[in-house]
């Protein structure tokens, strides 16, 4: 078996190592769609879109799309067996009032108190924060799957200075460097990537962290129940 | 993206050079996709919408001032147009306490936890994109083009549903309406392909 190399394999198949059989996850768009590829067809795991369909399935080979049925992103999908489609308002209420499981988003900034923003640069880019607001606020668990840095600046920072997507804290932050668990003291560094080194993780991060105990390696096994 | 989105009524919107509209949507699609369209036709004022990140056309008119836009968390704005149909004045919700999205909103506590006061909003026409349409005007959705038609279909003064196909009354089952008939003003087919 190989291990995947690129930095956002490396995070996408780590990431996957949380989701566990039988779960309902809701993956956002870009990086974190990847976490699927790294998951078996047989892994018992339902994606939400919150456009509207629980039981998401890989896009269609080319010339099988439906034009009625697409991912948030507005990309072509199929549906699995014991899918569901449901409308905006419902899958919305699946997400608020807690029946989601999981959701895996991409960041701008984490900070070192586990706050996420994701949803614009101001005078710069301005996508909208779409479902992300209502994801972050109402899934069970909250995961950031994204690079540790851009243009040569950490995105683990002190505090964020971008427009927040929630004050709640995520649960996990995975990097293609490290892994973070946010709680009232700080960031945790929980795991390094094969090969990384505290001092690594230290020299690409702008926030403090929390070096204790055991720190473990990525976990970048295929996926298991 | 413009899933579910009433493509004729929107062409026709464009080619009869309609100006000033006020867009109350998920998104503002893509350029010169469904609402891409009316962006790119400079028939809009203002936007309500949770996210515009695959028009840039949206965005540029944004930061130039030519367009207003009020983006929305999305499960918020379709509750807030659900909330408007079904005889709410508004809802609490946890979704953007303490971001900017809580700026100048009331924050209402419930027990221990804090929510924020969301107003209803009713629109002046509810354009509806559905998969089936029978003579009463029965709605049945397709997939992912549910979104927010069903939900939209209570929220506006006046309903004007854009059906893949008209049926006779008898041919869509009770149980596939998601929209009940007496809520559609008028219909129109979709133009086929």
């Amino acid at each position: 078996m190989t291990l995947p190399t690129s930095p956002k394999d490396i995070i996408a198949r780590r990431v996957a190592q949380e989701i566990k059989f039988g779960m309902l996850v809701n993956l956002g768009i870009g990086l974190p769609s990847l976490v699927a590829n790294h998951l078996p067809l047989d892994a018992g795991v339902f994606f939400q879109a919150e456009n509207g369909v629980i039981g998401l399935g890989a896009p269609p080979p080319e010339g099988m799309e439906d034009e009625n049925l697409t991912d948030a992103g507005g990309g072509f999908v199929s549906a699995v067996p014991g899918a569901a489609s449901i409308d905006s308002a419902m899958s919305f209420g699946i997400i608020r009032g807690g029946h989601l499981d999981m959701t895996v988003l991409g960041g701008l900034q984490v900070d070192a108190m586990g706050r996420l923003a994701n949803w614009m640069v101001p005078g710069k880019l301005i996508p909208g924060m779409g479902g992300a607001m209502d994801l972050v606020t109402g899934a069970r668990r909250v995961i950031v799957a994204m690079q540790h840095s851009a243009k040569g600046k950490s995105k683990v920072v002190a505090e964020c200075d971008l427009p927040l997507t929630s004050t709640r804290p995520v649960d996990l932050i995975v990097t293609e460097l490290a892994v973070f668990t946010p709680t009232a003291d700080g960031l945790v560094l929980r795991e390094l990537a094969p090969g990384t080194t505290v001092d690594d993780v230290t020299r690409n991060t702008e926030a403090g962290f929390i070096v204790a105990g055991d720190i473990g390696v990525m976990n970048l096994a295929s996926w298991s129940s | 993206m413009g899933v579910g989105t009433p493509n004729r009524i929107i062409d026709a919107l464009v080619a009869r050079g309609a100006k000033d509209l006020e867009i109350i949507a998920n998104d503002t699609a893509v350029p010169d996709v469904g609402i891409g369209k009316l962006i790119a036709a400079n028939a809009v004022r203002r936007v309500v919408a949770s996210h515009i990140g695959l028009n840039p056309q949206t965005q540029e008119m944004m930061m130039s001032g030519e367009i207003e836009v009020e983006l929305v968390p999305q499960g918020t704005l379709v509750e807030q147009i659900r909330a408007a149909g079904v005889g709410l004045g508004g809802f609490l919700t946890p979704t953007g306490l303490g971001t900017s999205v809580a700026e100048g909103k009331e924050i209402v506590t419930v027990g221990d936890q804090d929510y924020l006061l969301e107003q209803a909003i009713w629109a002046e026409f509810a354009l509806i994109s559905a998969k089936n349409c029978d003579y009463v005007g029965n709605l049945e959705y397709s997939l992912t083009a549910h979104n927010f038609n069903p939900v939209m279909a209570l929220a506006g003064k006046t309903v004007i549903a854009e059906p893949e196909h008209i049926l006779p009354v008898g041919a869509i089952p009770p149980d596939s309406v998601k929209t009940p008939g007496i809520l559609v003003d008028h219909i129109l087919e979709r133009a086929s392909k």
